[in-house]
């Protein structure tokens, strides 16, 4: 009895993920054949970068329960520090990446140490403040350029080898970069630390009684999730080319919020789907004269009325009742 | 006589005026079962999250194997062995029985602050987990989700979750409360069970519960302590009667 249960779970759960890895594989395989299609690779690259963005808030909210507003400051910093790196001290690009990311962890930890001494919507502000502070830096600071931001900016040779103003290489650089990013995520999610944070959102004060310092842990996904903004935002600069103020701009918090809560919070896939799909309409309204925000806001009373759970969650649902009626 | 394990001196908690606990003194003697009981408002709760740290000392002293604790945090008590449960059943809902244990166990076993492994590496927590589980008759639910319990299952498995911390006193807030009757006897036979070779300190409304289970009972009136000693020496208190009405006799 037991063991046909056992073997029943095992084979319904290898059906699961044999659908995921599936539905994964076809997904990568249409973003490595991108290229040859004729479809527009920036688009791609930019949409791919937000949803490694999206992805670290969802990291963040989805599986630590913390709900940041201010998320933005670590794509932000990620950003200019590249940038200025790139520019001005002439870097290469990889020196410039991880230097982005070391600019976002550290801001994430300090950020985070004062975020997380609140709960709940003192957080969120908290969050929102001191991105706000960071946006005002970068409109005053004389390095990150005022109004005009960083431009230009020269993408150089990766490891000094590779040219990555070549289409392709810069394509499929930033495309390791994403999945990289993404891969980490997922990484993070199915570790011991993610059962952990998975307990703590469950019941703080149980986890407290187990002998958790749950305080540790919440520091640590913020700060894991702030160097993963920040790697997305450095893999954004060498995509356009620039750091402009729209990067630390609370917009762009609102932005990838919507994203997650479009595509489903608290999946893998979720975030992904999301970015995709409002970067799309971006760039489909862009030139139509509809205003994009009018649209998204549409489909997000819509999601929240229809699909609580996201695009992704609606259809992972739906795979999961298809799954359990057979 | 044997050696005191947890002890409060002259511990006090004000909230705003309100004085929940006095100058409360208490000794738990290592391996027994030490029972709180009093009428409702009496201050057990409020002197179980102090002794626990959950809630900040307003004077006094509480010394757990002999080093004053008074300023520690709720997880470095927990850490080293002083475990408490909670008056309302407290587990994670949404993860299954085997996965409620095994988080326990993985802050003691070092699995918790690892981000880069794969959960896989979580597999070596299995055969403890299965062990506690069997132990509080649960291992047959392991892959049942907490929430789908019965009441009665939730207390196993929550002690089961305690157990995972390796204890060396545990403080179990009203055991029997929400037990149905006719699982009174067998959740009082896990607590016998989970007590051997360990302290334990509980509060319990059933004074029948109390009186089968204590080796020693405090009662507590008003946030002080109005008399101590056995079920037979406590019961014959004419204070204790008193604060009692004798309604809570079964």
């Amino acid at each position: 009895m037991t063991t046909g249960i056992i073997t029943a779970l095992g084979t319904a759960s290898s059906n699961r993920w044999g659908r995921a890895t599936w539905l994964g594989l076809i997904a990568l395989a249409l973003l490595l054949a991108a290229p040859f299609t004729g479809v527009y690779t920036e688009f791609v690259l930019h949409a791919l970068c937000l949803a490694l963005f999206a992805s670290a808030f969802n990291l963040l909210f989805g599986f630590g329960g913390l709900l940041s507003f201010g998320h933005v400051a670590f794509f932000g910093s990620g950003a200019y520090t590249t940038a200025y790196a790139l520019k001005v001290w002439g870097v290469t690009p990889e020196v410039g990446i991880v230097l982005g990311m070391l600019a976002a962890t550290a801001l994430g930890l300090v950020f985070g140490a004062l975020a997380i001494r609140r709960q709940g919507i003192y957080f969120a502000m908290i969050t929102l403040a001191l991105a706000q502070l960071l946006y005002f830096l970068f409109v005053q600071a004389p390095f990150a350029g005022a109004e005009d931001g960083i431009q230009d900016v020269t993408r150089g040779r990766l490891f000094g080898l590779f040219d990555l103003d070549h289409p392709l290489a810069i394509y499929y650089v930033v495309v390791a970069i994403c999945l990289g990013g993404l891969a980490v995520v997922q990484r993070v999610v199915q570790s011991p630390f993610g059962h952990v944070l998975e307990a703590i959102r469950e019941n703080e004060a149980r986890a407290i009684s187990l002998g958790y310092r749950v305080n540790s842990y919440k520091l640590g996904v913020f700060t894991l999730s702030a160097a993963l903004a920040g790697l997305a935002g450095s893999a954004k600069v060498l995509v356009l080319q620039l750091a402009t103020l729209a990067d630390v701009s609370w917009h762009l918090s609102g932005e990838v919020i919507l994203m997650t809560l479009i595509g489903g919070v608290g999946t893998l896939a979720g975030p992904v789907i999301g970015a995709f799909v409002l970067v799309g309409l971006d760039t489909s309204l862009a030139e139509s004269g509809i205003a994009s925000g009018m649209v998204q806001g549409a489909l997000f009373i819509a999601c929240v009325l229809v699909l609580r759970r996201g695009i992704w969650g609606f259809f992972a649902d739906r795979l999961e009742r298809a799954r359990t009626r057979h | 006589m044997r050696d005191i394990i947890l002890e409060a001196r002259e511990v006090t908690r004000e909230f705003y005026g309100f004085t929940a606990v006095r100058a409360v003194n208490l000794q738990v003697r290592q391996g027994t079962v030490h029972s709180l009981i009093g009428p409702n408002g009496a201050g057990k709760s409020t002197l179980f999250n102090l002794l626990t740290r959950f809630l900040a000392l307003t004077s006094g002293r509480i010394l757990y194997k002999g080093v004053d604790i008074g300023a520690w945090n709720p997880a470095s008590v927990a850490q080293r062995g002083l475990v408490r449960s909670f008056q309302i059943s407290s587990l994670f809902p949404k993860l299954s029985v085997h996965e409620n244990v095994r988080v326990a166990l993985q802050k003691r076993r070092s699995l918790a602050h690892q981000f880069w492994r794969h959960e896989r590496c979580l597999a070596q927590l299995d055969e403890r987990a299965d062990a506690l589980l069997e132990e509080v008759g649960l291992l047959s639910h392991r892959g049942v989700r907490a929430v789908d319990l019965s009441y009665g299952r939730k207390r196993a498995l929550e002690l089961a979750t305690t157990l995972a911390l390796e204890p060396e006193v545990i403080l179990l807030d009203e055991p029997m409360a929400g037990v149905g009757h006719e699982d009174i006897e067998r959740v009082a036979a896990l607590v016998r069970r989970v007590a051997q070779g360990r302290t334990v300190l509980m509060v319990e409304h059933n004074l029948k519960v109390v009186a089968d289970l204590s080796d020693t009972i405090t009662v507590l009136a008003r946030g002080q302590v109005l008399a101590e000693g056995s079920y037979a020496e406590v019961s014959a208190n004419p204070e204790v009667r008193t604060a009692y009405m004798g309604s809570r006799h079964e």
